[in-house]
């Protein structure tokens, strides 16, 4: 069983994105961009035809009404779900053939709206989890303890404290993952994430819980994030504020439809937006 | 905080270490005692055996504690490794001379053959999501049982002969048969020493212990916390699952090579359900993921009817107490909840001398 992803050659498709990417990201195709996306669970249409196209440096948000299907397409992006209609493509390929753990490796990591830690783990062990496919020594050599043991497990630890250090959180590498604060367990999936070496980054409410000094602070390691891993970030949050100041581009969701698409002075001002988040649900 | 996460990093270490050491202590204790002819006879014979129990405790906890899976069919894997094990010894009876090398090749062969029988059984059951594996153990147990039960295999000149009927074998001059369906095999040669036992033992700790500190073994915790997470981050779930599963079942086929070839005779039906339950008992007294536990509750479960003997009709009550209190013992929050205490003045005034 190998680690490498079996998949056709990369296929570029030429097809223009329906939604505006940032002018810098204009040139180069999407990191990742779907067609027609939707899943049904039996009578229910979660997601229907969402098309979306996120640049490769791009800060996007993905936002709706409680029940409007956001962690749905997540879990279609990262192929928890498999959609029922419609395409991904990651960075140009096509990822119908692939599971989430092939997803992962092909370029997208996530964090969980009800977070998913390994939590009898140490924060490190963690760490050293979102690095796994980095870290290059077989069970054998495990047991064996070989050279190839000693020498990557220094290599990961190190890596491991570096990634933390975004959090600050370096101090906190020997504590059990389970026992930390909940502000600590989310930004601890997001070095996780991170830690994957993803090309785009997908959070699920990341301030969730968070008091409002933390929230900027997140907002401001968002987009240290984004400068120095020069990745792209697509969220779901339902803080407004911190949407509205670092999302370059917006996609609102209502009951499974794609209702608006924009910047987050279009979304601010569109009327169906409004009509969504304060008319209250559509009977 | 640099001088804290020093001694924190240790403390799995130091946990692995003190395992190490307690199996050492109590072999070289045991072992002299037993050379000085200061056992009870009862206890001599259990030797052996202790050994192979503390080695399957240890394989299935690696299944349930690391892994977080159930298996229910543990007694089919050591079967599996005691026929195979038992019927190598036998045909290389002549061939290799020196006992200690012919165990270590049955204690292999054992652990091979258990090994390929964890691979069969997990290809189509780890790939599920789900707790299937319980049921498909269960089943294994009970079909290998059957399976060994019917079969007879004799030896001669031109090799080994199998068959599922007694009398389709022709043996040339000079043939012998060893296994005999269900009359298991009857003749084998003791060739499992004690100390053979607690080398076994000492490499399965080593086995262990050094694959959940590595990289594989991080993976397989992490399939046990949250196999979502685990997918989310690149990890290959059904190489995990197998990884751990085979691993436990090749330990637990050489736990029962080492039983096999401590026994006068061995019949298939000895490794039946109750045997699988039994060796499940030992690993949830012992406690799930902690192996000192394990090694523990097997040991002490394993003597503890044999020094019964002496409580003659009331043995089985007595076992039942016994086991009831050990329950109560490491599971009662209370009591725990005293211990934790107790351990905490305990270094407290360590600290303080
Ligand atoms: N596995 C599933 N089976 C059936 N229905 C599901 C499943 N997952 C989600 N749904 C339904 O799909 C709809 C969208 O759910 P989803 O969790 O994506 O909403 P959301 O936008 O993330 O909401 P929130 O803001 O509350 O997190 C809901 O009606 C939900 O009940
Ligand atoms: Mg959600």
């Amino acid at each position: 069983m190998s680690n490498t992803i079996k998949r056709e050659p990369t296929k570029l498709v030429p097809v223009p994105s329906r939604n505006k990417i940032p002018e810098r990201d204009a040139d180069k195709h999407p990191i990742m961009e779907c067609r027609h996306l939707g899943i049904d669970f039996g009578g229910l249409t979660a997601v229907n035809d969402l098309d979306l196209a996120i640049g490769r440096t791009e800060i996007a948000g993905l936002i709706g009404p409680n029940g409007a299907g956001k962690t749905t397409v997540f879990n279609l992006l990262t192929k928890v779900y498999q959609p029922t209609r419609g395409t991904i493509l990651l960075d140009g390929v096509d990822t119908h053939n692939m599971n989430t753990t092939q997803v992962n490796m092909a370029g997208i990591a996530r964090t969980f709206q009800n977070i998913r830690l390994f939590s009898n783990l140490s924060v490190e062990d963690n760490v050293k989890l979102g690095l796994h496919n980095h870290i290059k020594y077989g069970m054998w050599q495990g047991i064996f303890r070989l050279p190839g043991y000693w020498k990557e497990e220094k290599k990961a630890h190190e890596r491991a404290l570096e990634l933390l250090s975004i959090f600050d959180m370096q101090d906190l590498a020997d504590a059990k993952a389970g026992s930390l604060p909940y502000g600590a367990q989310r930004r601890l999936e997001i070095v996780r994430a991170l830690a994957t070496e993803p090309k785009l980054l997908l959070l699920d409410e990341p301030a969730a819980g968070m008091n409002p000094s933390e929230t900027a602070e997140l907002m401001e390691n968002i987009v240290k994030i984004r400068d120095t891993f020069n990745i792209a970030v697509l969220l779901i949050e339902h803080d407004m504020s911190l949407v509205m100041n670092i999302c370059e581009g917006i996609c609102v969701l209502d009951f499974g439809q794609t209702i608006a698409k924009g910047t987050p002075e279009e979304i601010q001002n569109n009327p169906e937006v409004i009509k969504a988040y304060l008319g209250g649900r559509k009977e | 905080m640099k001088n804290n996460r020093k001694l924190r990093l240790t403390k799995t270490s130091r946990t692995n270490f003190l395992t190490y050491l307690m199996v050492i202590v109590a072999f070289v204790v045991l072992n002299s005692m037993s050379n000085a002819g200061m056992l009870k006879s009862a206890l001599q014979g259990q030797l052996v055996p202790i050994c192979a129990y503390v080695t399957m405790a240890l394989a299935l906890n690696l299944t349930v504690g690391v892994l977080g899976e159930l298996s229910l069919g543990h007694a089919g894997f050591m079967s599996v490794g005691a026929f195979a094990g038992a019927v190598a010894a036998s045909a290389m009876r002549d061939a290799v001379a020196a006992e200690p090398v012919r165990l270590a090749i049955a204690l292999v062969i054992g652990a091979a053959f258990a090994a390929l029988a964890g691979v069969l059984v997990g290809i189509p059951v780890l790939r599920l999501n789900g707790d299937y594996l319980a049921i498909v153990t269960l089943a294994f147990g009970e079909i290998i049982k059957s399976i060994i039960n019917n079969l007879y295999i004799g030896v001669d000149a031109r090799g080994l002969h199998a068959s599922f009927v007694q009398n389709t074998i022709a043996l040339g001059d000079g043939g012998r048969m060893i296994l005999s369906g269900p009359m298991g095999i009857p003749g084998v040669t003791k060739i499992s020493t004690f100390t053979a036992g607690f080398i076994l033992i000492m490499v399965t700790l080593v086995v262990i212990f050094n694959l959940v500190n590595s990289r594989s073994g991080r993976a397989i915790m992490a399939l046990r916390d949250n196999r979502i997470a685990a997918e989310s981050v690149g990890i290959n779930v059904t190489k995990y699952k197998m990884m751990a599963f085979v691993t436990s079942a090749a330990l637990a086929g050489a736990a029962g090579a080492l039983f096999a070839l401590g026994q006068n005779t061995i019949i298939a039906s000895k490794f039946d359900f109750n045997q699988s339950i039994l060796i499940l008992v030992f690993v949830v007294l012992g406690g799930q993921g902690r192996m000192w536990g394990s090694i523990i509750a097997a040991a002490a479960l394993t003597v503890l009817p044999e020094l019964l003997r002496e409580f003659a009709d009331y043995r089985m009550l007595v076992y039942a107490i016994v086991l009831i209190l050990v329950m109560l013992l490491t599971n009662n929050p209370t009591l725990k909840g005293f211990f934790e205490g107790l351990a905490a003045k305990v270094k407290k005034s360590e600290k303080g001398a």
